[in-house]
């Protein structure tokens, strides 16, 4: 397990993470300010960004101090001349999930994070191009919610005849 | 039943706008924002404001001086429903946009629902050129949450089988990518020899593709008798003939004309976009999880990591020829050293009992039905685990309740990350360089949409 960056926001609850060297719980306000500080530190790449939600796993065990919301953006980050792997995991919100976009620092998180957005309806602030990436433009809802039922909905697409 | 709605529309246009994507897509110059904008044109160390200047993008040119056309969904060389939107002035590329989406499955809301005995068959379905390396990202994520130990011998079957994968996705790379240029006998020659590779595992699994032989606590079979002598002709055979690919295309002036020099891309543009796998090594960072954060037997066997210098088209085709090579070697120094042993893990939480114990054992039989029906428990936590696929990094984040599904499985598919490259490699680019691009950057579009 290895320790914050210098540059880190102050208060930054921390714990070990499986198969990574930290694991952060940034809140909202400390996570744009967090990842910049683990970037000037050395990692060079956002490997993965995604979001949880956790709906029904909402009693999931957290360190001490962190305020558990109903969605999770999970960021992954991999220094590559430090061979070290570091695991963000911001409480993004419960009702209008809501994080600062890493566009800036990386923008090679922009597709993860439109992901992000299509599925959860995450809204990622300064996102240059924050529109639906996987499921069409008209598309109702974010299917990986978990309480948007799989196999319930009729498809949406226009030229369909709808549900019998 | 209802009536089917049949839509008209009084003008044209409209119905046209109606059936597009709409934002989605590469707009008009005069409707998009300068953030979007300076990424269509792949500018992507210069976002902050202070370098890139949004002036110097001439906004108000006149539309009817370039040209948005659209390529693919369903354009031969896109390798897939693939659809880039350019902006041409001409010949040459101004703006790049990729839509995708159009083979979205929901294959993360599928996972949700099944097992963790079930995953496998789900993750091997998303890039199904590599499909025993999903099925080993997926499973070496289960078995950290389970903390289980896999035997010495399933370790080594399972590096082998991967490197061999390796070798038939760079077959299919190599094949497509001279289909694409016009070495059309280049196509049959990648595909004879991947054949090879795929009778092996027929073979082994049972299945040519999406196999579900590598599976939580091991493999689902072991190696068939004989296999050494099947994998020494494949490494002959296969090695033999990469030197007769040299000879087809390394040199070839048509291939080089369109290979060398053309879209270039440096190492921190690569680093700032997150891109992974032959990509990356191209720009000359020598990246390679199975060098860099070893896991299996890696740090057994002796290989090289193959670098590239300048990050264009040839560079890319040089990484992957060689790395056929480089996979041949380790396959070999996987036939040497094979262990003995079991093949998968005596844990009965995660391994059924044998089958003769089933018909004369009751407890066998509940314990085998149980383990197939329910499943087994994976303790609550969440894992990334990451391996390097034919395309790059390939991260499974698996999060568990306590339950015997997975409360949510998101699989970090590296060509998913590695497309947003292309407007960065198409800009200023001829419109006959992009069907190159497309090419080496190698999508997958099953693990690009998911």
């Amino acid at each position: 397990m290895i320790t914050l960056p210098p540059l880190a926001p102050p208060g930054v609850v921390t714990s070990e993470g499986l198969a990574c060297d930290l694991c952060c719980h940034p809140t909202r306000e400390q996570y744009h300010a967090l990842i910049d500080a683990f970037k000037s530190d050395g990692f060079e790449m956002c490997v993965d960004l995604c979001g949880v939600d956790y709906l029904d796993f909402a009693d999931r065990a957290l360190p001490e101090g962190v305020v558990a919301t109903r969605f999770e953006v999970v960021v992954n980050l991999l220094s590559l001349s430090k061979r070290l792997r570091v695991r963000v995991r911001v409480q993004a919100g419960s009702d209008e999930p809501q994080v600062d976009s890493l566009f800036m620092l990386y923008p090679g998180s922009e597709a993860m994070e439109r992901e992000a957005f299509d599925m959860f309806g995450v809204l990622f602030q300064g996102h240059p191009d924050l529109t639906r990436i996987l499921m069409p433009e008209e598309w109702e809802g974010h299917p990986l919610r978990k309480d948007y039922g799989s196999g319930r909905v009729p498809v949406q697409f226009k030229e369909a005849p709808g549900p019998r | 039943m209802s009536e089917p709605v049949i839509r008209t529309a009084e003008r044209l246009d409209l119905l046209t706008a109606e059936t597009s994507e709409g934002v989605q897509e590469l707009q008009r110059r005069d409707v998009t924002t300068p953030g979007e904008l300076s990424r269509e044109v792949g500018a992507v160390l210069r976002l902050d404001g202070r370098s890139f200047d949004p002036n110097s993008v001439d906004f108000d040119r006149r539309d009817d001086e370039t040209m948005i056309i659209n390529m693919g969904p369903s354009h031969p060389s896109t390798h897939g429903v693939l659809r880039l939107m350019l902006e041409l002035d001409g010949e040459f590329v101004l703006r790049t946009k990729p839509v995708i989406g159009y083979l979205h499955t929901g294959m993360e809301k599928t996972g949700e629902e099944l097992s963790y005995v079930q995953g496998g068959t789900n993750v091997t379905r998303m890039d199904y050129l590599s499909p025993v390396i999903n099925e080993l990202s997926y499973s070496m994520a289960v078995e950290t949450l389970l903390g289980i130990e896999v035997p010495e011998r399933a370790v080594w079957i399972r590096m082998m089988m991967s490197e061999l994968n390796r070798i038939s996705s760079h077959l299919v790379w190599m094949a497509t990518n001279g289909m694409d240029l016009g070495a059309s006998s280049m196509m049959i020659y990648g595909l004879r020899e991947r054949e090879l590779i795929l009778a092996f595992f027929e073979k082994t699994a049972g299945l040519r593709m999406n196999l579900n032989y590598v599976r939580p606590g091991g493999v689902a079979a072991d190696l068939p008798d004989g296999w050494q002598d099947d994998v020494l002709v494949i490494c002959d055979t296969i090695n033999e003939r990469t030197y007769e690919y040299d000879q087809l295309l390394t040199g070839q002036p048509i291939f080089r004309a369109r290979m060398v020099g053309v879209a270039p891309m440096t190492a921190e543009e690569a680093l700032a976009l997150s891109v992974t796998g032959p990509l990356l090594r191209s720009t000359g960072v020598p990246w390679d999880l199975r060098r860099s954060m070893p896991y299996l037997a890696y740090d057994q066997v002796d290989f090289d990591v193959i670098v590239g210098t300048y990050g264009d088209n040839f560079d890319r085709y040089a990484i992957r020829l060689n790395e056929i090579r480089e996979s041949i070697r380790i396959v070999r120094q996987c036939i040497d050293m094979m262990p003995g042993g079991d093949y998968r893990s005596q844990d009965p939480k995660v391994t059924p009992p044998p089958r003769a114990r089933i018909g004369e054992s009751m407890e066998a039989l509940i314990h085998h039905f149980k383990l197939f029906t329910e499943g087994f428990h994976v303790p609550a936590g969440e894992v990334y685990s990451a391996v390097e696929s034919p395309r790059g990094e390939l991260g499974c984040y698996i999060v568990a309740d306590g339950g015997p599904k997975p409360y949510r499985i998101h699989v970090r598919g590296p060509s998913f990350v590695n497309l947003q490259a292309v407007s960065l490699l198409m800009r200023g680019g001829a419109m006959s360089d992009t069907i190159t691009v497309i090419s080496t950057i190698d999508p997958v579009m099953g693990e690009v949409d998911r």
